[in-house]
């Protein structure tokens, strides 16, 4: 057992760390919920991709660096520890082309991953509906079978990125008799075809962050289906467990974050009634740093992310929130100023929501990893 | 890079949990408690066999000079199985305190050592059973003699309170000794968290109320799970720790096996109902080692503090 990393791998973190310090934006940039910040992520993702740091584990050909997993999350702590913005691109990015490396064809692949990596493409996530949330195989959008493709009605909602994205990624019904998980097809879809409507809400923040999407009949073509029609449970799956799992939240973010919160602590006189939960909230960033680095040996000696995936999930959610909440009480009274720190701890909020709730993490953890009887949710 | 057990690692931990599991720990420590080490002695010998006291003990003293992992590694499974004596004391702590020649039948399990550390350990484990007793003071080493018995919450944890003798001169390594100690008290309670933890899914997938198992219960089950995952995200800040052995990664694991430790015994408790509250079950011993674990060796805000200076 050993943390020792080889010359390649400490020269390719020096690159990294050399670039980004000569080219993250000296000014934090506006949030990507706006329409003016969307142009700038966008364009600082370009610039990432000019350089090839926009997707280091890709292969080369879409724009990547075929770096190792492990070097992968060295660039991400030096990213976040370098102050870079949050991606915009992060649904496409860490979501569907993990889908599309699994299941997608090679068409498919050339096709979307290159405008992926430079987000001259950005994604939004259409997995949830109004009757839908965490449970997606209750969703009613259907996918009926065409001439060279299929027609797409129905509604999403809490779609992240959806008001200003190109395209969208989601679970259909096409087979109308099916049932919960069976007859889903897994489609990806142009968010400017005729017979989309995109209607932006608000997040708490008040920017709009999450869109419903209402389909009417919108033609999707049959290169834009991934994996068989009525699988499409199976295909999500994969999208579920790395979103939950390594990918989404890299360590680097939340050992950044903490570094931070022990500097303010700091700054602040080390006030003596927050010390246990800043030292907790070091401890973790920590840990879960150590625990990412193990399941990379793990996944580089051929294992796959199972429900492990769920402990992931809750632990850094409830992290990121403690953290947060942690910060805005060393700030006493001005924590209620919209800042770095209160935006951040907005948007910490949503991490025990998305992607599963922290609930039905915990029935998966206990069900799947446990052991436990499988009961009413 | 290679965040993970060695195979040796993971065969030494099974053999250590086949043995151990064999032997009745339970009662040992119960007689342990009452004054009679003889059945805890017992199993410190066949241990001793296995190569676990023998473990820091450098090679030149017959010892298998392995590393901090392994101790981890070891101490982690002696926590499971909840195994009485000093072994902090003996196996992490006192192979780093002096190079000396009793370490050779420490190596082979027939010393045991009894080790105070100002201010962290105020109190000796086991000093009447132990044949070295030392106490460490500013870095130097003293003879000790042990005062009267105390009490601890733990029954099967004999402490004593030093009073000091004869100078043996400057540690060798007193700051190595105090990590080691730490590290071996941190693994004993992710350990014995596991142990809490496997036991209540066991007892939540057979113990039925309301004509149904009390684990298929979502507020059950939803307890069990922040405990699995407390758990899982500790170990590797122990192994972590155990790598580079350095002060902040000692005490972030230090405090996170305990964390994870004392909501497995609290949440073990609640599953367990009036059954884990009474003296002839089990969970008791955990729970209260448990406990007396999580001031040992550096209290929770000791080692919080430590994270932050």
């Amino acid at each position: 057992m050993n943390l020792d990393l080889d010359e390649r791998t400490l020269a390719f973190r020096d690159e990294a760390r050399s670039w980004l310090a000569a080219n993250v934006p000296a000014e934090p940039l506006k949030s990507f919920d706006t329409a003016e910040g969307f142009a700038q992520h966008r364009e600082w993702e370009s610039r990432l991709a000019d350089a090839r740091w926009s997707v280091v584990s890709w292969p080369r050909e879409f724009g990547g660096r075929d770096a190792s997993l492990l070097e992968w999350v060295l660039f991400e702590e030096e990213y976040y520890a370098a102050g870079a913005p949050l991606r915009v691109n992060q649904n496409g990015i860490f979501m569907l082309a993990p889908t599309l490396f699994s299941h997608g064809t090679e068409e498919q692949q050339a096709r979307i991953l290159p405008k992926m990596a430079r987000s001259a493409e950005v994604w939004a996530q259409a997995w949830s509906e109004p009757e839908a949330g965490s449970d997606i195989a209750a969703l009613r959008s259907t996918a009926t079978r065409c001439d060279g493709g299929w027609r797409v009605s129905g509604q999403k909602t809490w779609s992240s990125r959806a008001t200003f994205a190109d395209r969208a990624f989601g679970l259909f019904r096409s087979d109308p008799e099916s049932l919960r998980h069976k007859g889903l097809t897994y489609l990806m879809v142009d968010l400017r075809a005729a017979g989309v409507t995109v209607r932006p809400i608000p997040q708490l923040d008040g920017e709009p962050g999450f869109a419903e999407i209402f389909f009417d009949d919108v033609f999707v073509p049959d290169e834009d289906v991934i994996g068989t029609p009525g699988e499409g449970w199976r295909v999500a799956m994969t999208t579920a467990n790395n979103e939950r799992g390594l990918s989404l939240r890299s360590p680097g973010r939340f050992l950044a974050a903490a570094d931070r919160l022990v500097s303010l602590w700091q700054e602040a006189g080390r006030p003596a009634h927050t010390a246990d939960r800043v030292a907790d909230a070091w401890i973790g960033a920590r840990a879960y740093q150590l625990y990412t680095l193990g399941t990379v040996t793990r996944l580089a000696g051929g294992a796959e992310l199972g429900p492990e995936s769920s402990v992931n999930k809750l632990f850094w959610s409830h992290l990121d929130v403690a953290l947060h909440e942690t910060a805005l009480d060393i700030l006493g009274p001005d924590a209620e100023l919209r800042g770095a720190w209160s935006d951040g701890w907005l948007f910490s909020l949503a991490g025990p929501i998305y992607g599963g709730t922290d609930q039905i993490q915990r029935s998966i953890v206990a069900e799947r990893l446990l052991g436990l009887p499988k009961g009413a949710r | 890079m290679r965040f993970a057990l060695s195979g040796e690692q993971e065969q030494f931990s099974h053999s250590l949990n086949d043995l151990l599991s064999d032997v009745d720990t339970d009662s040992a420590n119960r007689a342990w408690a009452e004054g009679d080490p003889g059945p805890g002695l017992k199993i410190w010998r066949r241990l001793a066999e296995l190569g676990v006291t023998a473990l820091a003990v450098p090679e030149k003293y017959d010892g298998l000079g392995a590393t901090p992992v392994d101790l981890a590694v070891g101490f982690e499974r002696l926590g499971y199985h909840c195994a009485p004596g000093p072994w902090t004391d003996t196996v992490a702590a006192l192979p780093s305190l002096l190079d000396d020649e009793l370490l050779t039948s420490v190596a082979s399990g027939e010393t045991l050592a009894s080790v105070a550390y100002a201010p962290h350990v105020p109190y000796a484990l086991d000093s009447d059973v132990a044949d070295a007793r030392l106490a460490v003071e500013n870095g130097r080493l003293r003879a000790f003699t042990p005062g009267a018995l105390l009490s601890s919450v733990d029954g099967s944890r004999r402490l004593f309170p030093p009073v000091a003798g004869d100078d043996l001169g400057t540690a060798l390594d007193a700051d190595r000794a105090f990590e080691l100690g730490c590290l071996a008290t941190a693994a004993q309670l992710l350990g014995a968290g596991r142990w809490l933890l496997d036991t209540s899914v066991a007892y939540a997938a057979q113990r039925k109320q309301y004509g149904r198992e009390i684990g298929g219960y979502q507020a059950v089950k939803h307890l069990l799970a922040d405990v699995a995952t407390a758990l899982t995200l500790a170990e590797p800040l122990l192994f972590g720790a155990a790598v580079t052995l350095d002060r902040r990664d000692v005490s972030a694991a230090k405090v996170a096996c305990g964390d994870a430790a004392h909501l497995a015994a609290r949440t073990g408790l609640q599953v367990h109902g009036a059954i884990g509250y009474t003296a002839e079950h089990a969970l008791g011993l955990r729970l209260t080692r448990v406990r007396a674990l999580v001031g040992a060796w550096g209290t929770p805000r000791f080692h919080r503090e430590r994270v932050l200076s």
